[in-house]
C-alpha cells in the first residue's frame, strides 16, 4: 500500500538499484531518479570512496537500503557487530524504511553470501519473527522482508510459501518487500499458481516492489537480474499494484549492467502499469 | 559438489532426505544449483581481487588453490570484501599451491590484500601542525592512518601488476575494437610479461582523496614509518633509521624533513590510539 507504516508513510515512486557502473554517470549528469536502492552491506565500510559516492548522493537523492546478509532465518542469534554497522548506516541514510530477506544464509559464523529458503513451518515462522522484532526494535527503523526466489523445497515444510510470508509478517509486525519476479521464478521451479500467492499475502503489508529480469535454463528458472522484465513478470506486477495500490517499486539490474539509461527506462515502464491500475481505480471509484 | 557428507553417506541420499525433488529435478540437482551458485558468487569474488596472483600461478591453478583455500577457510564475514584476508596464511600454510614461484605469490597477495584495506579502510583525522607544535621529538609519539599498509617486500610486485592489470585493458580494448590496424593483439600472441627479479622494495599503500595508491619509499623511510606504527617516539625512529642506513652521502636532517612534510600531506599521520 502507498503511505504505510511499513514504508514511513513515504509514498516513493520509481526506484532504481545505485551501482557502481553508473556512479560516474550520476555524479556528473545528476538525472532525475525519484528514488536510489542500496545495498547495505555494500556501504557498511569504515572510509573511502563507498561513503565518499553514498555521501554525494544522499545530497541530492532520497535513498532507501536494502540488505542481503542479515539472515532473519539462519538459526544463530543476530549478529551485533552487523547491527550495529547497520544502525550506522541507518542514520547516515535516513532511510525510511529498511529490507532484508526472508531466508538463511550462514551457519556458525561461516556465510554461503546466498539467499537459502527455509522450511515453511510454524517454529520456523516464530524463530524468525522474533529475530525481525529484535532487529527493528535495534535499528529502530521499519523493516520489510522480501520474499526470496528458490529452486529447492523441503519435505519438512508445513505451509505453502506465502502462508509462510504471511504468518511471518504477522507475527512480526513487519512490512513486506514483495519481489514479482522472485514469486515468478519460484512458481515455476515448484509449479504453483503465481497469482495464488499475489492473491493471498497480507497486502497491507507490502510497503515495497521489486521487479527484475531473470534466466531461463532447460529445467528451472534462475534469478539472475540481468535481463530486462519479461511480459509474465510485468502482468504480475499490474495486477500487483491492483492489489496493493501505488507503492514504491524498485527494478532490480545486478550483473551485465547496461548503461543508465538503459536500466532508467527499464524501471520507468513500471509508470505504465501503474497509471493504468490508477485510471482503473478511479473509473470503480467513479 | 562434494560426493560424500563428512559422515559418510552419499549425498544424493543426505539431499534425498531433506529436500523435495520435482517433475524435472532430482533434489540432489536442486540442491546442486546452490552449490554451483556459491562456487560461482565466491570464485568471482577472489578472481577480481587478485589478477597479480592469478597472473603468478596461471588461471587453471589458480581455481584450484582458491578452492582449496575456501575449503579450509570459508567466509566468516557478511561481506565478500573480507573473502581474501586468510588468503595470505593459507599460502604459507600449503606453499605448494604458489609453487614455484612462492616468496613472489606471498608479495602479490600481500599488496593486493593492502589495497583491498586502502580501498576502505577505517580513517583517523589527520594530525595537523598544532597538534604537535609543542612536543618535543623526543616524546612525540604520531599514529599512522588505519588504511595505510607498509609493505617490505622481495619483488616489484606494483610494477608486475601494472604489467597485468595494463595487458588485461589491452585484451578488453581488442575485444571491443573493430579496428584491425589498430587494435591491440591477442592473449596468446602477446609477449608474456617477464617475471621480476629478486629486489628489495618498500611500498606505502594508501588512499588519497579516496583514490587508491602505492608509493616506493626508500628504505630509511619505511625503517622510520615501520618504527612510528610501533609506537617508537619521532627522535627514536629516524636516528635508529639513520644509524641503520649504508648510505652516507644524504643530508639526513633535510631529508628527513622532507619526508615528514611529504607524509603530512598525504595525511598520513593521526593521534595514535583510539
Amino acid at each position: 500500500m502507498p503511505a504505510n507504516p511499513y514504508n514511513g508513510f513515504t509514498q516513493f515512486g520509481i526506484g532504481i538499484g545505485l551501482r557502481v557502473p553508473h556512479y560516474r554517470h550520476i555524479l556528473a549528469n545528476k538525472p532525475v531518479v525519484d528514488w536510489f536502492e542500496i545495498i547495505s552491506e555494500n556501504f557498511m565500510v569504515d572510509g573511502g570512496r563507498p561513503l565518499e559516492v553514498l555521501d554525494t548522493i544522499l545530497e541530492q537523492y532520497r535513498v532507501v537500503q536494502h540488505g542481503v546478509a542479515v539472515y532473519f532465518g539462519s538459526a544463530e542469534k543476530l549478529n551485533r557487530e552487523h547491527l550495529k554497522r547497520l544502525k550506522r548506516l541507518v542514520r547516515r541514510t535516513n532511510t525510511p524504511w529498511l529490507s532484508d530477506h526472508l531466508c538463511w544464509g550462514s551457519v556458525d559464523g561461516r556465510y554461503t553470501h546466498d539467499l537459502l529458503p527455509m522450511p515453511y513451518t510454524f517454529a520456523v515462522a516464530r524463530h524468525t519473527a522474533e529475530k525481525i522484532r529484535a532487529a527493528r526494535d535495534y535499528l529502530e527503523v521499519p523493516i520489510c522482508v522480501e520474499n526470496v526466489s528458490s529452486y529447492a523445497e523441503y519435505h519438512a515444510s508445513e505451509m505453502t510459501e506465502w502462508e509462510f510470508l504471511s504468518e511471518v509478517v504477522e507475527l512480526a509486525d513487519c512490512g513486506i518487500l514483495l519481489d514479482v519476479n522472485n514469486i515468478y521464478v519460484s512458481s515455476k521451479n515448484h509449479g504453483f499458481d503465481p497469482y495464488a500467492y499475489l492473491d493471498n499475502v497480507p497486502h497491507h503489508r507490502v510497503g515495497q516492489i521489486h521487479i527484475a529480469g531473470h534466466s531461463k535454463f532447460e529445467k528451472y528458472l534462475l534469478d539472475t537480474h540481468d535481463h530486462p522484465v519479461l511480459d509474465p513478470v510485468w502482468k504480475m506486477y499490474a495486477h500487483a499494484v491492483k492489489l496493493v495500490g501505488d507503492t514504491a517499486t524498485l527494478l532490480e539490474w545486478d550483473d551485465r549492467i547496461p548503461s543508465f539509461d538503459e536500466v532508467h527506462n527499464e524501471a520507468l515502464k513500471a509508470n505504465k502499469f501503474r497509471n493504468q491500475q490508477l485510471a482503473a481505480s478511479t473509473e470503480a471509484a467513479g | 559438489m562434494q560426493k560424500r557428507w563428512t559422515d559418510g553417506t552419499r549425498m544424493r541420499e543426505l539431499a534425498a532426505a531433506f529436500i523435495k525433488p520435482n517433475d524435472r529435478l532430482s533434489s540432489f540437482e536442486r540442491l546442486e544449483i546452490y552449490n554451483r551458485q556459491y562456487w560461482f558468487r565466491v570464485l568471482d569474488c577472489l578472481w577480481e581481487d587478485y589478477p597479480g596472483l592469478r597472473a603468478i600461478v596461471g588461471p587453471r591453478k589458480f581455481m584450484k588453490l582458491l578452492t582449496a583455500y575456501l575449503a579450509n577457510y570459508p567466509s566468516n564475514s557478511y561481506t565478500l570484501r573480507d573473502l581474501g584476508s586468510r588468503l595470505e596464511q593459507f599460502l604459507r600454510q600449503e606453499p605448494q599451491w604458489s609453487a614455484p614461484r612462492e616468496e613472489l605469490a606471498l608479495d602479490m597477495v600481500r599488496f593486493e590484500w593492502a589495497q583491498v584495506v586502502a580501498f576502505d579502510g577505517p580513517s583517523k583525522p589527520p594530525l595537523t601542525p598544532d597538534d604537535i607544535l609543542d612536543t618535543p621529538p623526543s616524546k612525540l609519539r604520531l599514529g599512522l592512518q588505519p588504511y595505510l599498509s607498509l609493505l617490505e617486500l622481495r619483488y616489484a610486485v606494483d610494477e608486475f601488476l601494472f604489467a597485468v592489470k595494463k595487458r588485461e585493458s589491452d585484451i578488453l580494448r581488442g575485444e571491443a575494437s573493430n579496428a584491425f590496424d589498430s587494435a591491440p593483439k591477442a592473449a596468446k600472441r602477446q609477449k608474456r610479461i617477464r617475471w621480476p627479479k629478486p629486489e628489495k622494495v618498500h611500498l606505502g599503500v594508501h588512499r588519497l582523496d579516496n583514490m587508491l595508491y602505492y608509493k616506493r619509499l626508500e628504505p630509511e623511510a619505511f625503517a622510520i614509518l615501520a618504527a612510528l606504527g610501533s609506537g617508537a617516539t619521532v627522535e627514536v625512529a629516524c636516528s635508529e633509521a639513520v644509524a641503520a642506513s649504508q648510505r652516507t652521502d644524504i643530508d639526513w636532517p633535510a631529508q628527513i624533513k622532507k619526508w615528514f612534510e611529504n607524509w603530512s600531506a598525504l595525511g598520513w599521520f593521526c593521534r595514535r590510539g583510539k
